[in-house]
């Protein structure tokens, strides 16, 4: 690479950075948002989270695939895809319901170790179990959309991008509305600050709980047929690193803190971003870990830092 | 001779710096290892303990070689659960990264066998100093962290270390890995078939599993244990929890580094891939399936997870579900494991984690 490319790469790089980090941040916020909030309720690392939003893409190229067999998507390309979101994140949570009330819920008086070693369980058993069922190879998700670009400042954005970031910033919105305005959401902020009050203060822990995990899966879901749509790519694999990097996104801003996991997740993924484009683009899936590693040795608490 | 040379010499004079510094702090640190009191054994367990090591000094002329192999491979993971034994079992410390520790201890012994021109017997106590080390180094995360987070943490460190392994060509040959390594000689007799290996790996096993045992008995022992019940109390009683937690860290990537080394020797090649995340899991699945803290478990743990999947050779693309799923299946309904620990009962060993 001749001096002149190099520099002429490096001055709409940041810019271009800055929005590619925003796209993958916005996923790694929502995916961040379920793990912040079982954690925040249960005090547990949900590591089988990640694979809900593998499932997530999957069952995105699904049903796209079926209802482009049904002739739908001729009729409607909106249609067919409202409809993959709508059926992936029911789907999802569902998965998420189903894992809580088998993996999770006989442990809830056990001690801290056995859920966390039950979650990797059944993260273990996710993975193989879509590998076996839908094959090793990539899923590919059909061209369907039509790709436009906006040019500003030197960078280009795709209007997948703005979809990305913008759905993501519009769920994040609705969630918060949700946990500060609903009865449900009280009960469930309630739930994470003292399950025993709560439950004597006549909330059913149980629900709540369970919606907690369905809530959060179908986030995970929405993220995964998004990023299933943005790399055109899909494996069983991609599950376990996006769900740890989405985690560290959850401590970096505060782990049990919605806002956190929003702020978390798009600083993440602007870090990861510019480190793969400026510093090195092999090490980075590291730059997660070391910001994870850094976070917690100087500040635990995060940068909104809620008590966990 | 492996240390002539301007190289040798670079090589040996930070070598006798590390040994000097191991055997000082071996020393200021064998004021614990003093004996206390353990139980009894009876003459039946006695005689059941020779029996079974005349069994296995025996087995491999009556196994075919397959069955040796698997064997010596059950081996090397006995000698690594024993040492994430120390972490977890003892001494409560959750660390889901210690793949890093057996991939350094099996890259440290490949460079030094291929690169630094040292045979087997000069590069495996450098690469056991040296993984040591490097247990010492990722101990400090364990200082200031709870449990849930530590298990991160150490599993970042471990994907972080096969990062450099995949990426760092000029050192590692990234995924190609590293092969040629020289067979081990003992005084000039070469250990080149699997049934010579197979001894060699069972001696190491046998002084693993006796150290192992015999620093539980002691008041470092106690200590862990102490520690892993409750901290504060722990150092109330004057233990200095850092110094233990130190200790632990590096001792068990002792014997990471060891099995490394022996796993080195025996494939003659080492690569990337054999030190995923898989593989710690797979490390603590052993420890925690055995029995947390009970180191006749542990070997069990270690031995059922490599010889079961061998065995079941036909169902091998349902291993990892199976291992999923079975996972899920101990901790709703078994949580202590197949052997319980001895010295107090599993279910409240169990709920010393917080």
């Amino acid at each position: 690479m001749d001096y002149k490319t190099v520099f002429l790469l490096k001055s709409p790089m940041f810019f271009q950075q800055v929005i590619n980090g925003l796209t993958v941040g916005g996923v790694y916020a929502l995916i961040a948002l379920g793990y912040t909030m079982v954690y925040g309720i249960r005090e547990l690392i949900n590591f089988a989270h990640g694979e809900i939003y593998m499932i997530g893409a999957y069952l995105g190229i699904i049903f796209l695939g079926v209802f482009t067999a049904l002739g739908l998507t001729q009729y409607s390309l909106t249609l067919s895809l409202l409809l993959t979101f709508i059926f992936s994140v029911f789907f999802c949570s569902a998965y998420g319901f189903t894992i809580e009330k088998l993996a999770y819920k006989p442990l809830r008086n056990a001690p801290r170790l056995s859920p966390l070693i039950s979650a990797i369980g059944v993260s273990i058993f996710l993975q193989n179990y879509v590998m076996l069922t839908q094959g090793a190879t990539d899923k590919v998700f059909p061209h369907i959309l039509e790709v436009h670009r906006l040019e500003f400042f030197n960078a280009t954005m795709t209007t997948l991008q703005v979809f990305i970031i913008i759905t993501s910033l519009l769920l994040m919105g609705l969630l918060h509305l949700f946990v500060m305005k609903t009865k449900t959401g009280k009960a469930m902020r309630a739930v994470a600050q003292d399950k025993v009050m709560a439950s004597l203060l006549g909330i059913n822990i149980d629900r709540i709980i369970s919606v907690t995990f369905i809530i959060g899966s179908g986030l995970a879901a929405v993220a995964g047929v998004m990023v299933a749509m943005y790399y055109g790519l899909v494996n069983y694999s991609i599950g376990y690193i996006v769900g740890i990097k989405a985690f560290a996104a959850a401590v970096l801003g505060g782990i049990g803190s919605i806002p956190g996991a929003i702020l978390g997740g798009f600083v993440l993924g602007i870090i990861e971003s510019l480190g793969a484009s400026f510093l090195s683009s092999e090490y980075k899936d590291a730059y997660a870990f070391v910001v994870l590693i850094i976070i917690l040795l100087i500040k635990p608490k995060g940068l909104m830092g809620k008590s966990g | 001779m492996p240390f002539t040379g301007v190289k040798g010499a670079l090589l040996l004079f930070p070598g006798l710096c590390l040994t000097y510094g191991v055997f000082v702090m071996i020393k200021r640190l064998s004021v614990h290892f003093r004996k206390i009191r353990r139980p009894e054994i009876s003459v039946n367990r006695k005689a059941a303990y020779v029996l079974s090591i005349i069994i296995l000094l025996a087995l491999p002329l009556f196994l075919k070689d397959y069955y040796i192999d698997v064997i010596v491979l059950a081996g090397i993971y006995i000698i690594l659960a024993l040492g994430l034994n120390v972490v977890i079992g003892f001494s409560g410390l959750l660390n889901l990264g210690f793949a890093a520790f057996y991939a350094v201890g099996a890259y440290s012994c490949a460079l030094l066998t291929t690169r630094a021109g040292l045979g087997f017997w000069g590069a495996l106590p450098l690469s056991v100093i040296i993984t040591s080390l490097s247990g010492l180094v990722l101990a400090f995360p364990a200082l200031r962290l709870r449990g849930d987070y530590l298990a991160i943490v150490t599993l970042g460190f471990g994907e972080i270390v096969r990062l450099i392994l995949n990426n760092w060509d000029s050192l590692t040959k990234g995924p190609n890995g590293i092969s040629g390594i020289p067979v081990p000689l003992i005084l000039g007799f070469k250990l080149n078939t699997l049934m010579h290996y197979y001894y060699l790996v069972l001696v190491f096993v046998i002084i693993a599993v006796f150290v192992v045992r015999r620093v539980y008995y002691s008041r470092t022992g106690r200590a862990w244990l102490a520690i892993r019940e409750d901290e504060t109390a722990a150092e109330a009683m004057g233990i200095n929890n850092t110094n233990f937690k130190f200790l632990a860290f590096t001792f068990g990537a002792f014997w990471a580094g060891l099995a490394g080394a022996l796993f080195a020797g025996k494939m003659r090649f080492v690569s990337p891939e054999s030190f995923s995340f898989m593989e710690s899991v797979l490390i603590a699945c052993m420890v925690i399936l055995g029995g947390l803290g009970s180191i006749p478990g542990v070997i069990l743990g270690a031995f059922i997870l490599i010889v079961l999947p061998e065995m079941l050779r036909e169902f091998q693309l349902y291993r990892m579900l199976a291992l999923g799923a079975g996972l899920v299946l101990m901790m709703v309904f078994r949580p202590g494991g197949l052997l319980k620990a001895d010295s107090l009962s599993s279910s409240r060993l169990f709920k010393s984690f917080k």
